[in-house]
């Protein structure tokens, strides 16, 4: 159990805040190609889920899974997206993801004038905010050490 | 609980085979007086809903038939255009029926090389050493499930999310193409699979998946 890294876009794809904590491997393009790669994995799953669905969605896309990781989705209505990667063992974390947003990002950055949005984040409080809440999840670091 | 439907997918991102297993109806027919209060719009050459959700018709439904006679496309079935159509108040009061557009065989195509490049990035942007592609993808609708085998096929399944025995299927299909398909001296490697055997056994193990989700010990 644990957590891998954590993304936040914005709605028109910029990398607010990128934060890891036991990655094992890099993806072997920079930070900020990867932050592209990823939000733009994102955008085509959403069509491709709005496409492919037989039934008309509420919630849309929540999380994959492959053989070594889970990512986990979560979109606000304002188009804020984060995302979580995982291990496999790691239940639904969408109200987690929502607490971040509601408890960190909310209270930090959006009531924080001197935050300009849409920028990526300098924002130290929120940075030792948000480790301080990923650290203390029940399945943050069993494997850790 | 359902298996929605099952697409195969060749190591080139070419769909080979696809079939729809359960189709949910989701459609509503409304009688309207001119002027229409809903807003149409032309999106991917069909007229969907852009604004204007009420009684069943949501954003995103498409225009499916006029007066209970189907429309193609963006097109009426005696080839006028609809919204033009819809803007002729002499034409009222008229059925509309809306409804989920069902995907055409090129859409289908496209969204499966679509997921095969999916799979690949999946993998490429994991944080863990060795990784496989997207081997599922949950929404609140219908989980995707997708096995890779060895030689680079992807059997993909959609189902609902509660239905279980999903692995045990799709291993139970990469032996049906082996038997029915890999096996039929007319089926070239990498094409569209047209085996009847494969259709008839893949039926079949879809329904016994449906019924008890799984194929007992040993298979």
């Amino acid at each position: 159990m644990t957590v891998h890294n954590l993304y936040i876009f914005d709605r028109n794809g910029t990398c607010l805040h990128y934060s890891e904590w036991n990655r094992k491997k890099q993806a072997g393009i920079s930070k900020e190609e990867e932050s592209k790669l990823m939000y733009g994995m994102l955008f085509s799953i959403r069509s491709f889920v709005s496409k492919m669905s037989p039934l008309d969605m509420k919630e849309g896309f929540l999380s994959f899974q492959t053989s070594r990781y889970k990512l986990h989705y979560y979109e606000t209505p304002t188009g804020i997206r984060l995302v979580m990667n995982t291990d496999l063992s790691v239940p639904n974390c969408r109200d987690i993801l929502h607490q971040i947003y509601s408890t960190v990002y909310v209270e930090c950055v959006v009531r924080n004038p001197l935050c300009v949005l849409g920028e990526t984040l300098q924002s130290e409080l929120f940075t030792s905010r948000l480790d301080t809440f990923i650290r203390a999840l029940p399945f943050f670091g069993v494997r850790a050490a | 609980m359902a298996i929605f439907s099952v697409y195969v997918v060749n190591k080139a991102g070419g769909l080979i085979y696809q079939c729809d297993n359960y189709v949910p109806r989701t459609e509503v027919e409304k009688t309207f007086s001119f002027p229409l209060d809903v807003v149409l719009k032309l999106h991917d050459e069909k007229v969907v809903v852009s604004f204007g959700q009420r009684d069943g018709i949501r954003v995103g439904h498409a225009v499916l038939a006029i007066n209970g006679v189907d429309v193609s496309g963006r097109c009426t079935a005696e080839g006028k255009d609809i919204l033009e159509y819809l803007q002729e108040p002499s034409h009222y009061p008229l059925a509309i029926r809306f409804g989920r557009a069902r995907l055409t065989s090129n859409e289908k195509l496209m969204l499966a090389s679509m997921f095969h490049s999916l799979f690949a990035i999946g993998s490429q942007l994991s944080p863990e050493v060795g990784s496989s592609g997207i081997e599922m993808l949950e929404t609140d609708v219908f989980k995707l499930h997708c096995f890779q085998t060895l030689t680079g096929i992807k059997f993909i399944v959609l189902a609902d999310p509660r239905q279980s025995g999903i692995d045990a299927l799709l291993r139970k299909i990469y032996e049906i193409y082996s038997d029915f398909a890999l096996k039929n001296p007319f089926y070239s490697l990498e094409m569209p699979i047209r085996c009847e055997l494969f259709d008839q056994n893949l039926k079949s193990a879809l329904e016994v998946a449906e019924k008890a989700g799984t194929f007992g010990p040993g298979s």
